[in-house]
């Protein structure tokens, strides 16, 4: 199967086979007018297979989203068709507008306006503690 | 310009000055009585709370400044909607500082990124309640001479006491420190407490459902109530409530110079009969808490 390559863009690669649709949901990619193409179950010599999703077109993706969904993933930033940089997001130590504190009791749950922050609180476990209540994210 | 909404904001040595003053406001409280003068601090209290209010107050009064506040949310602006940024915004036009109750946990880290002037945290729903564990702290400073080396006992609801989860992790910065743990099965510590902060640190600690097998081997003892607001039903609130009352039998077994400490207020999880034993402790915390805010409240002001 062939895409297009790309003029000017971002190629998200090493995506973990079958988020490929979780992440252009998550990307709000569905709100660009540019090309976008989401390649499932690509062959992968790491992976075995892997999802890749390629926007020819500018878009601000949001690296602390990535890390935290998919932290193996790699972003190639294309510039007049040529490679011009590799980006391995890591598990960012805050996130922003990405999870939902559950917890009733948390003030976020009666003000709706403040922004939903996680904080890392354990690397290795992958633990996001909300800013405000401090309760486990879900 | 500082705010204290978690007592993990405060490195050791900060609570031991803190304690420090406290200590010299009781023996010298003339010294104290105009550094805050001309100074208002507004209690903000979203829920009634009347002993921490008051304590507020009186530490306040006694440093010669002034108190201007609400005492529940129904007098206050919320009851019309009004954001908490908002609130605290207009209220630090008029207040040099603010002591904060809320419901709801994280209201004050809310408030404290809103205001211009300090936020003292005094109490989220289940979250923090960071005075309260100054006041425990300068107890058992003040009753055993020291806090490091001790063995402290913590009783009834351990699963929602935040007053526990604050202690537990402010003592987890002494050395040699054990707890013992005492509690129902339904109401044991949390295991991101016992995680977090007893094994990250390495802090010995044992776990029982029994007071009695225990109660010998402590210095102190931390009764808690077994809060009604805490739990989702009625049947399960009453049917825990009960389980664990300190009475004259159960401290025949224990230490002659046992410190007994109890957040306030008391339901009936301490027999009144204690109270007139020179171990029982809880009175004289609720004082010390004051001292504890007074001792705060300049801090956070930058009197000297």
């Amino acid at each position: 199967m062939n895409i297009d390559s790309i003029k000017n863009g971002i190629v998200i690669d090493h995506i973990t086979a079958g988020k490929g649709m979780e992440l252009y949901r998550l990307l709000d990619l569905e709100s660009l007018d540019c090309p976008v193409a989401i390649i499932k179950n690509a062959q992968s010599g790491k992976l075995g297979k892997k999802d890749i999703i390629k926007v020819d077109g500018e878009a601000n993706v949001s690296l602390d989203l990535l890390g935290y969904v998919d932290p193996g993933i790699t972003i190639n930033v294309i510039k007049d068709s040529e490679l011009v940089e590799k980006k391995q997001p890591v598990l960012p130590e805050r996130l922003t507008g990405v999870l939902k504190c559950r917890n009733p009791r948390c003030i976020t749950t009666t003000e709706q306006e403040l922004p939903q922050i996680f904080r890392l609180t354990d690397r290795e476990n992958r633990v996001y503690r909300c800013l405000y209540c401090e309760a486990k994210s879900e | 310009m500082r705010s204290l909404i978690d007592i993990n904001e405060l490195s050791r040595e900060e609570i031991e000055g803190l304690i420090d003053t406290a200590e010299d406001i009781i023996d010298n409280p003339a010294k104290y009585s105009d550094k805050c003068r001309g100074k208002k601090i507004a209690t903000l209290f979203f829920e009634p709370s009347t002993r921490t209010r008051l304590s507020f107050e009186a530490a306040m009064y006694e440093l010669g400044g002034n108190v201007l506040g609400f005492s529940e949310a129904a007098s206050s602006s919320a009851s019309k909607g009004e954001s908490i940024a908002d609130t605290v915004k207009v209220v630090s036009c008029y207040a040099d500082i603010i002591a904060m109750r809320h419901p709801k946990e994280g209201a004050p880290l809310v408030a404290s990124f809103n205001a211009s002037v300090p936020i003292i945290n005094a109490g989220d729903g289940g979250h923090n309640h960071p005075t309260q564990t100054l006041a425990d702290l300068c107890t058992i400073r003040r009753e055993k001479g020291k806090i490091s080396g001790l063995t402290v006992g913590f009783c009834g609801d351990l699963k929602f006491g935040r007053t526990v989860h604050s202690l537990i992790s402010a003592l987890s910065r002494y050395e040699n420190v054990k707890i013992v743990l005492i509690s129902p099965d339904e109401l044991k510590l949390p295991s991101y407490v016992k995680k977090d902060v007893l094994k990250a640190k390495g802090i010995e600690y044992v776990q029982t459902t029994d007071l009695s097998s225990v109660i010998g081997e402590l210095d102190i003892l931390y009764m808690t109530r077994v809060q009604r607001e805490r739990f989702f039903s009625e049947e399960e609130y009453l049917r825990l409530k009960d389980s664990y009352i300190l009475t004259e039998d159960k401290l025949t077994g224990a230490k002659k110079d046992l410190c007994i400490l109890h957040p306030l207020p008391r339901v009936n999880e301490i027999s009144v009969k204690i109270d007139d034993d020179p171990r029982a402790c809880y009175f004289k915390q609720a004082l010390y808490g004051k001292y504890m805010r007074m001792a705060l409240i300049m801090k956070l002001l930058g009197v000297e």
